[in-house]
């Protein structure tokens, strides 16, 4: 009985211990987690940012003031320090998101999430991202100056992993019961390559196979024209190109393979891209160039954003960081100031792989057999075993489909060519735009950058302005990977790259500004291949004509602009529904709901209900004109809004607008008001769950954890206006993620501001303290300290010292 | 009595200096170690080094989410299901360290009882 009751008890005892030690599904392991001594009791506090810290690396001494929005000013005397200190407060505040960043670049998701992430790691694989990381290595170590920087961060970095004790780790290594791994260059380069595949890393060509192959080649055209009728692209119309003395590629001989494809890898969302503008010191109201910056990303808590002030003696510089990058990505110095846009273009193509035979060890090139090569992808689960997947590798790229994956044919499979892994020094662009200090420093920063393609607005202290849009292109035949290629065809490669002075830019124009919001680069008078690869078409108007209205403006005209909400792409369509609508047939309910999108002046403000009628009713339209393109087991994509609108006023009886499942044949009127009643019945159920349908309640933006949205630790109804194909970009999820306005007065004058807070802390009040103020469309003035020398604003320093 | 309360502050005190060099599982080392010293009997072998610590980590938790305002603690209340109720998060902590303390009692007076045949 004695015996048995110790057994009992050492049992009940080691299960005890086991069952609080252990993470059990998605449940943290609850004594671990909830313990005082090192459980999440001991994040409840803010970073602490005062004393003296000794730190491997550092040749001198370093200063890290700290203004009350939790912006580090540092003050360090040499390169090699400035970039291992900021390394080292990166990672202070937000170590948690910079790895989980590299390792969902890297397709290592599974080792910390489990088995729910495999798919996504396998895509990430397939897409040849490590290749990718690995590739960029290779050309950054042909720079040792860049290297040696890369390293310093690292080490920064390393430095304040390895003073981390278990109670200090960030929540949600707590949460997920893991710890961070050192860091290395090969982080940075799997963080640009994050970025990379969120900002060029779709296509359609695979879609559009499908819809030729289906529509044939006239009815595509109508459907997805190159250009549309009337554009106002980034670089003005009218522009010279008579310097350009390379001719584009020419059309080869031969067909391409008319495949149907069931399905594409998982896109990026669309609707990542921005806005950036500068104006002249003719047009600015005090004679110095104005520059904004607004990056439409995913809204999420980490912000995608740190905020930094990066001084030696030879160079001071302020702005946006990547956590995980080095120097500033979008900011200024005391001479320059520049800011991003996505340049979206076609530079992932496909190519229909044919093999020998069934081992797949060689595929047809020319003539001959060319061999693959095996990259072998060892994706580790946590808690089972590991997955092993072997990718084929040609000379265009990995063969991303095939028996393996997302398909069945032995003989066939589809390789990716993609700018992304030719490998760039992209770094290096950034840390010598950090120091550059006229158009020249500019332009020559850029020549390094490869992609993802970015328009790069600038404005200088001197006076200029410009716009480049670089990345490294293709020069492609017209119609080149626009759909699936013959990967057998040698002349279906890229034949050659657009050398880098002819990308299209544009210096001091006549018009007094330079801006892109993702639109066309170029009207069809650029000697080089570009079609519509999705650009926006709504944005760009909205803030040309805003700066070919009046003489000059001033920082408060900026920031109206940042918060316009005008949707310019229901004013387009509106006012012809209303023409040709037949009201007769609406209910009373219907009519009122009617009534009120009449009255709409077209302002995506959070008080009013037309936004929210116009945005179900689009939906509702959009639906039922494209109803043809909902089939199973063909990726298609619909065409897009601009030319959408343009059929249903110009081609109103053309057979696309028929409802396939009805025996009548539709028109476009007919539409217009089948789908406002749609509309109407889907906003009456809204309401009666969640009461009146004004813009902020229905579109209810929030800002989401970077951890699947844990809803704990994200924001919700968030009372801000604006939208898809709005200036004020902000949609439920996705919006400006930081927004910078910049006069070059002398030093600079900046105001800033981003929907997060520079803690990665959740039990920091600086998580998300800039949330409300982002919110209403208000900004912070950016402290720009011209010495170390403390100051009022100062709220508390830092001392990192060598040891 | 006597014993009751002295096995009670001895858990604490034990637990207390345990915390700054072992990680949590060091509640059911002090609970084991104070079962040895002072044996009790029935179901005070468990509810006393369970009452000892659930009250040592309510204290503790307490005295660090109050000092930040219980930013954190509001939003663990709703990563749990306990609908925001920091109480009842500092409530779950306490017994989970006292549920950890009070087997560790049982087992050390079973081995108590082992070694004194």
């Amino acid at each position: 009985m004695k015996y048995l009751k110790f057994i009992l008890s050492l049992l009940l005892t080691a299960s005890v211990f086991y069952g609080l030690d252990k993470k059990f599904g998605s449940a943290p392991p609850i004594g671990k987690f909830l313990n005082p001594y090192n459980g999440i009791w001991q994040n409840e506090t803010d970073e602490n940012i005062s004393g003296t810290i000794s730190i491997s690396g550092l040749k001198d001494q370093v200063t890290v003031h700290y203004d009350e929005q939790l912006i580090p000013h540092i003050f360090a005397l040499n390169d090699n320090d400035l970039y291992n200190a900021q390394g080292y407060i990166t990672a202070k505040h937000r170590l948690w998101q910079m790895e989980f960043q590299t390792y969902a670049a890297a397709g290592r998701l599974s080792e910390i999430i489990g088995e729910a992430a495999l798919n996504f790691d396998r895509q990430q694989r397939r897409r040849g991202m490590g290749f990718g990381a690995e590739q960029a290595l290779k050309k950054i170590k042909e720079d040792a100056e860049t290297m040696a920087l890369l390293k310093a961060y690292a080490e920064g970095v390393n430095s304040y992993i390895s003073q981390l004790q278990p109670k200090d780790l960030p929540v949600e290594y707590k949460l997920l019961d893991y710890e961070p791994e050192p860091w290395t260059v090969k982080k940075t380069a799997l963080l640009l390559m994050y970025m990379t595949k969120d900002l060029s890393g779709g296509d359609s060509d695979l879609e559009y196979t499908n819809a030729l192959r289906m529509l044939g080649k006239e009815r595509f055209d109508l459907l997805y024209p190159d250009f549309y009728e009337d554009i106002d692209p980034i670089i003005p119309k009218g522009t010279d190109w008579s310097f350009i003395d390379v001719p584009i590629t020419e059309i080869p001989p031969g067909e391409l393979p008319l495949d149907s494809i069931p399905k594409n890898l998982d896109k990026p969302n669309p609707d990542n891209g921005s806005n950036n503008w500068a104006i002249s010191a003719q047009k600015s109201y005090s004679g110095n160039p104005i520059l904004a910056n607004d990056p439409h990303l995913g809204l999420n808590l980490p912000s995608i954003w740190f905020v930094m002030q990066l001084s030696t003696p030879n160079h001071n510089t302020f702005g946006a960081t990547l956590p995980g990058a080095l120097g500033i990505i979008s900011g200024f110095n005391n001479y320059i100031s520049w800011g991003e846009t996505n340049a979206t273009r076609d530079v992932l193509d496909w190519y229909k792989i044919e093999f020998k035979d069934e081992t797949g060890n060689e595929y047809k090139y020319g003539d001959t057999w060319k061999t693959v090569s095996y990259r072998i992808e060892e994706i580790r689960i946590k808690g089972k075993p590991a997955y092993v997947d072997s990718v084929r590798y040609t000379h265009h790229g990995p063969v991303t489909f095939d028996k393996n994956f997302m398909g069945n044919n032995k003989l066939s499979g589809y390789a990716m060519k993609w700018s992304g892994h030719i490998g760039g020094n992209n770094q290096r662009t950034f840390l010598e735009l950090n120091k550059g200090k006229n158009y020249d420093d500019y332009v020559n920063a850029l020549k390094h950058y490869t992609a993802p393609a970015q328009n790069f607005v600038f404005a200088s202290a001197q006076g200029d302005i410009a716009i480049w849009i670089q990345g490294k292109f293709p020069n492609k035949w017209k119609g080149q990977g626009k759909f699936l290629m013959d990967g057998s065809n040698p002349k279906h490669d890229w034949q050659s790259f657009i050398p880098q002075p002819y990308n299209a830019h544009i210096k001091n124009p006549e018009r007094g500004f330079v801006s892109s919001a993702n639109q066309h680069p170029v009207d069809e008078s650029y000697p080089f291949y570009v079609f519509n690869d999705g650009y926006e078409t709504y944005r760009n108007r909205v803030i040309n004509n805003f700066f070919n209205s009046r003489d000059t403006f001033n920082i408060q005209d900026f920031k109206d602009l940042h918060n316009n909400n005008y949707n310019l792409k229901a004013a387009e369509l509106l006012p012809y529904i209303f023409e040709s609508i037949a009201t007769a047939g609406l209910t009373e309910e219907e009519l009122s709901i009617f009534n009120q999108i009449k009255k709409w002046e077209f302002n995506n403000n959070i008080d009013e209900l037309g936004p929210s009628i116009w945005s179900s009713w689009w939906k509702h339209l959009n639906d039922l004109v494209w109803d043809e393109f909902d089939i199973e087991n063909i990726a298609l994509d619909r065409p897009f809004t601009y030319q959408t609108i343009h059929l249903l006023k110009t081609e109103g009886d053309n057979e696309f607008m028929d409802i396939v499942d009805t025996p009548e044949i539709e028109t476009a009127e007919d539409l217009f008001l089948i789908s406002f009643k749609k509309a109407a019945k889907s906003l009456i159920k809204w309401k009666t769950e969640n009461g009146d349908y004004n813009w902020n309640a229905y579109k209810s933006t929030y800002v989401g954890h970077l951890l699947q949205g844990l809803p704990a630790f994200s924001r919700f109804n968030l009372p801000i206006g604006g939208g898809g194909n709005i200036v004020n970009a902000t949609k439920k999820n996705h919006g400006p993620s930081w927004r910078m306005i910049v006069e070059m007065s002398s030093p600079p004058t900046a105001l800033g501001i981003y929907p997060g807070g520079q803690s990665g802390n959740p039990g920091s009040k600086y998580y998300d303290n800039f949330i409300d103020d982002w919110a209403a469309g208000n900004y912070h003035s950016l402290n720009f300290m011209q010495s170390a020398i403390k100051t009022e604003a100062v709220m508390a320093t830092q001392t990192l010292i060598p040891n | 009595m006597k014993l009751k309360i002295l096995n009670f502050l001895a858990t604490i005190v034990v637990a207390f200096i345990f915390s700054f060099f072992l990680p949590w599982w060091s509640v059911m080392l002090a609970a084991f170690i104070t079962a040895i010293l002072f044996s009790l009997r029935n179901a005070a072998v468990f509810l006393v080094p369970f009452l000892a610590v659930t009250a040592f980590w309510m204290a503790y938790s307490f005295l660090l989410a109050s000092g930040n305002d219980y930013i954190l603690a509001k939003k663990i209340a709703v990563l749990f299901p306990f609908g925001g109720s920091t109480f009842l998060l500092i409530l779950i902590t306490g017994i989970i360290g006292g549920l950890a303390a009070g087997v560790a009692g049982i087992f050390g007076k079973q081995c108590l009882l082992i070694l004194n045949k």
